[in-house]
């Protein structure tokens, strides 16, 4: 062993250790600490699969556009089609700590702005916190961004609130919410309170006519339709679109004539493919949905719903809502505990921000410290970390002007999109796909269509970097 | 982003501090300017983009004759087929 691949594994157990002190010091201090702890260690598996599978939904759609690469959206349908069948499960032992959220055309938008914004930062919200693991600057620009433009765009008002319609406004005001709480002031108070509170809220076992709670809802309504199903259905137009004409090609090489057992072979082989991410996508999908069971079984331990309870039990009442509650999903989630930490420096700084429904009323803007949803995002990049570091892909790199100005504006477009969807790749599509949650998908497709935008876009971008590379070399 | 002739039939890309989705889409067109039977060397240190170039070069039967690696810092020799 060299003394450079030494010295990396020496900070990676190093990085190790860290999050072992905490766990067991901050545990040692008050038994309730291990709510937190909890989300950090599944927050550090979470990075570890990331960067081991180079797990990116941004690249899943992204890389099938632009160069004909599938392997990603595998991965993604994999990892969902697992988490989907472990939270059944969950759900039907009554332990789930999911909520769908309401379903109307506004889910595609957001995930429209979302996937392009994706495609231009180079990564996802969740891809972003794993490279910047890997030492990416641009990945920690891209962070930056989300967080802060969440953070403005929650509590923006002034002149934004001539662009809300009279109907939102009468909504949002006639939901009568704490006298804190000014939903009548403010673009996304409004879009919220007036306009997605009013839309209904959809599971496909409820469409079906079964509880979301039933073994047969969750397993039958949920999973099967929900999400197997389409998933398959989904494999089936990448495998014909972009993978099959391969697959035939190396197969005519040995045989004459081919049928459809050889497509069968060949849409196995897609899935296959890529070794790396598929088993990603397995440990994803089966932690994510242990989560839920760890957290909830937490919850019933101390007498709790929320982790805003312990953070009181413990002295800190300071950045809960009014309702007592801070952001608690109970499950992976990535951009809200961004825009909380920012809120929470602009709150210190003498901002107003906690008369705002996003903050304010539900999440919160505790300290970092001590935010639960924080230490799983820190724990994922320290996962990654950990394991760039022992694969020796650790490698410290400083941003180009050009990849900086494409962070910051892609950032920005995530950042954006993820509140008027009320969650990112992560929270507002795999998560609400994985749940039977008809939103998921909805937001998925405008995640699609705006990665297809990006690309098209990245495509005519490069084409001109390339065009003066090219005449200058003699072919 | 440097691409450049270093003698007859091989050719070097340098992609480095560039990520996703730049080095593919660099190499995808890269490749689509030369002939076949010329090798083109990519340099770049973005692993993900590694998985995504090596799924592209395996789709359209284009190989990847070498592969060296060091501290996140990669060296492939593609040869177009």
């Amino acid at each position: 062993m060299d003394a450079g691949t030494r010295k990396r594994r020496m900070w990676a157990y190093g990085l190790v250790g860290f999050f072992l002190l905490i766990s067991t010091s901050t545990y040692a201090y008050n038994e309730y600490y291990i709510y937190l702890s909890v989300y950090l260690w599944f927050g550090f598996i979470y990075g570890m699969c990331l960067q081991y599978g180079r797990f990116c939904f941004s690249s899943a759609f992204r890389d099938l556009f632009a160069v004909g690469v599938p392997r990603m959206v595998v991965g993604v349908m994999v990892a969902t089609v697992l988490f989907a069948l472990v939270s059944a499960f969950v759900t039907a032992t009554g332990l789930s700590t999911f909520h769908a959220a309401p379903t109307s055309p506004h889910a595609f938008i957001a995930g429209l702005i979302f996937g392009i914004g994706m495609v231009f930062a180079g990564g996802c919200a969740s891809g972003s916190l794993y490279k910047a693991g890997e030492g990416n600057g641009v990945s920690v620009i891209v962070i930056l961004s989300i967080s802060v433009t969440q953070a403005l765009f929650a509590d923006v008002a002034g002149w934004t609130n001539k662009l809300v319609p009279a109907s939102w406004h009468e909504s949002a005001v006639s939901k009568g919410l704490a006298p804190t709480i000014n939903a009548g002031d403010g673009w996304v108070d409004q879009y919220l309170a007036g306009y997605v509170w009013d839309q209904p809220v959809l599971t496909y076992a409820s469409m079906m006519g079964m509880s979301d709670h039933s073994v047969q809802g969750a397993f039958l309504g949920n999973v099967l339709v929900g999400v197997v199903i389409p998933a398959a259905l989904l494999l089936v137009v990448v495998y014909i679109i972009w993978s099959r004409k391969s697959f035939m090609r190396k197969l005519t090489k040995t045989k004459s004539t081919t049928n459809w057992r050889d497509d069968l072979a060949g849409y196995w082989a897609m899935i296959s493919a890529s070794r790396r991410t598929a088993i990603a996508g397995l440990i994803l999908g089966v932690f994510c949905g242990l989560q839920m069971l760890v957290t909830q079984g937490l919850r019933v331990k101390f007498g709790v719903q929320n982790a805003g309870t312990l953070l009181e039990r413990m002295g800190f009442d300071f950045g809960l809502s009014v309702n007592g509650t801070v952001f608690d999903p109970g499950y992976w989630y990535v951009t809200t505990q961004e825009a909380q930490w920012v809120g929470w420096v602009f709150n210190k700084l003498g901002a107003e921000n906690m008369d705002n429904i996003y903050f304010g009323f539900v999440n919160g803007i505790p300290n970092p410290a001590i935010n639960p949803a924080d230490w799983m995002s820190l724990a994922l990049i320290g996962g990654a970390a950990v394991m760039a570091l022992l694969n020796n892909e650790f490698k410290f790199k400083k941003p180009t002007w050009e990849l900086a100005t494409w962070a910051m504006i892609g950032g920005a477009l995530m950042g954006i999109g993820s509140r008027l969807g009320l969650g990112c790749n992560v929270g507002a599509f795999f998560v609400r796909v994985s749940q039977g949650d008809v939103s998921g998908w909805i937001f998925g497709g405008g995640m699609i269509v705006g990665a297809y935008i990006g690309v098209k876009f990245f495509n005519w971008w490069t084409e001109r970097r390339m065009a003066k590379e090219f005449a200058g070399v003699e072919i | 982003m440097k691409f450049e002739k270093v003698s007859d039939g091989r050719f070097r890309l340098d992609v480095k501090g560039y990520v996703c989705p730049h080095p593919q889409i660099y190499t995808k067109k890269a490749l689509s300017k030369i002939e076949s039977g010329d090798h083109l060397e990519v340099v770049f240190d973005n692993p993900s983009s590694g998985e995504s170039i090596a799924t592209m070069c395996d789709n359209s039967g284009d190989e990847i004759v070498a592969r060296t690696e060091d501290a996140g810092h990669f060296v492939w020799d593609i040869e177009k087929t």
